[in-house]
């Protein structure tokens, strides 16, 4: 697991309340019950927490957390 | 020498209208629009209701608190009657403040930030020893009732209060402002026609550009960092931290703006105030709106902030005084 994703993780259950064991590289947002505006709280989160920028458009393509520490990963996010 | 808060008074349509009663025309329910936004109804001003009907009732509720001689009024509105003139001398006249000074601030949802800074500032250049501030909006005007994006979030309403010279440490103090803007975000959140840009033609008519069209997600993204980031400047202007604020009675646009932006000040739960549910967004008048039904106490000290189109945003901070609250 790389150190975005445990990042990522953490964002998940301290900001937005998902149980630990809920979280896995295959969970949707959906799977996860995190709809449109969690996803934009998301991307601020990440850009607070990991120094990147998602734009709406990209955050509008992620379907599953893979997807999601993909991307941080291309932008360079430091975790 | 400072400016305090002597009176406040508000003014709502009657006309509640519900998410059930917007979900029977749109694609939307109750479930959906209280989740997403925290809002439950809204008032809806009659036909032929303007915004300066509103602000007047406001206006006149908080003179009548306030016993103070009012020199100037500052109305802060994005909805004024009409495009020419402004209803700053309209409300004043109609309050009986005769020939004074009157003007339109237009900050959007920012508005009444702005406008409290303005008041300020002819106090202290002497222009006034009392200024009327009034927020007032009817957004339904403004609103497409078809677009279920938008047509969920605003309401109309006004509120008013009276700033007065005064001394520092004075109870009702205002102060000190921290405003911004960002005219790159203009696009953002905006009523493209019935401007100089875009005249209202049949053309511009049939588009729907007299209503107002916003980017939710960028907005949101942007009001939660702008408010954050105003609500600490003001703060360290003061010198003061989050932990000094008793409450937090910010714009109330969308409960879950508030809440992420309470959270990142670290302003629990309890110091946080909403009524979003009740109004919807209501623009420049939902912080008068807020102050009136927060239950503040007197020496509480406030903190106020709004971010709106434009891209603006201001905050200042007030310490409560002892006012009488409809």
């Amino acid at each position: 697991m790389s150190a975005v994703y445990e990042k990522v993780k953490g964002v998940l259950v301290d900001k937005f309340g998902v149980e630990e064991s809920e979280v896995s590289l295959e969970a949707s947002f959906d799977d996860l019950d995190l709809d449109s505006l969690d996803l934009v709280e998301f991307a601020l989160a990440a850009e607070e927490e990991l120094g990147v920028r998602i734009s709406d458009e990209e955050a509008e393509q992620l379907e599953t957390l893979a997807d999601t520490v993909k991307l941080l990963e291309e932008k360079g996010a430091q975790a | 020498m400072t400016s305090v808060l002597k009176g406040l008074g508000v003014a709502v349509p009657s006309r509640v209208v519900t998410n059930d009663d917007l979900a029977a025309t749109l694609d939307t329910s109750d479930e959906w629009v209280r989740t997403r936004t925290g809002i439950a109804e809204r008032r809806i001003a009659e036909p032929g209701v303007a915004t300066a009907d509103l602000a007047v009732e406001a206006g006149a509720e908080a003179l009548k608190r306030a016993e103070v001689d009012v020199g100037a009024v500052v109305v802060a509105t994005c909805t004024a009657d009409r495009t020419i003139p402004g209803i700053g001398p309209e409300v004043a006249s109609r309050l009986g403040l005769g020939t004074i000074p009157a003007l339109d601030v237009n900050a959007a949802c920012a508005g009444f930030v702005y406008a409290l800074s303005v008041a300020s500032g002819l106090i202290a250049s002497g222009v006034a020893d009392g200024v009327l501030v009034a927020g007032a909006e009817t957004m339904s005007r403004v609103t497409d009732f078809s677009d279920r994006s938008t047509a969920v979030l605003f309401g109309d309403g006004a509120g008013a209060v009276v700033l007065a010279r005064g001394e520092p440490g004075e109870p009702g103090e205002v102060g000190p402002y921290d405003l911004g803007s960002d005219g790159e975000g203009a696009d953002l959140l905006e009523v493209p026609g019935g401007g100089s840009r875009r005249p209202l033609d049949a053309a511009a008519l049939a588009e729907g550009a007299q209503y107002l069209k916003m980017d939710g997600r960028e907005v949101y993204r942007q009001a939660v960092r702008r408010m954050v980031a105003s609500s600490e400047a003001v703060l360290a202007k003061a010198g003061l931290a989050a932990a000094d604020v008793d409450r937090l009675v910010g714009h109330q646009a969308n409960a879950r703006i508030l809440e992420a932006v309470a959270d990142r000040l670290g302003i629990g739960e309890e110091r946080r105030f909403l009524n979003v549910a009740r109004y919807g967004n209501t623009s420049a008048a939902s912080i008068p709106l807020a102050l009136a039904d927060a239950d503040l106490v007197a020496g509480e000290r406030v903190l106020l902030t709004a971010f709106g189109a434009g891209m603006s945003w201001g905050s200042t901070l007030l310490r409560w005084p002892d006012l009488p609250v409809t």
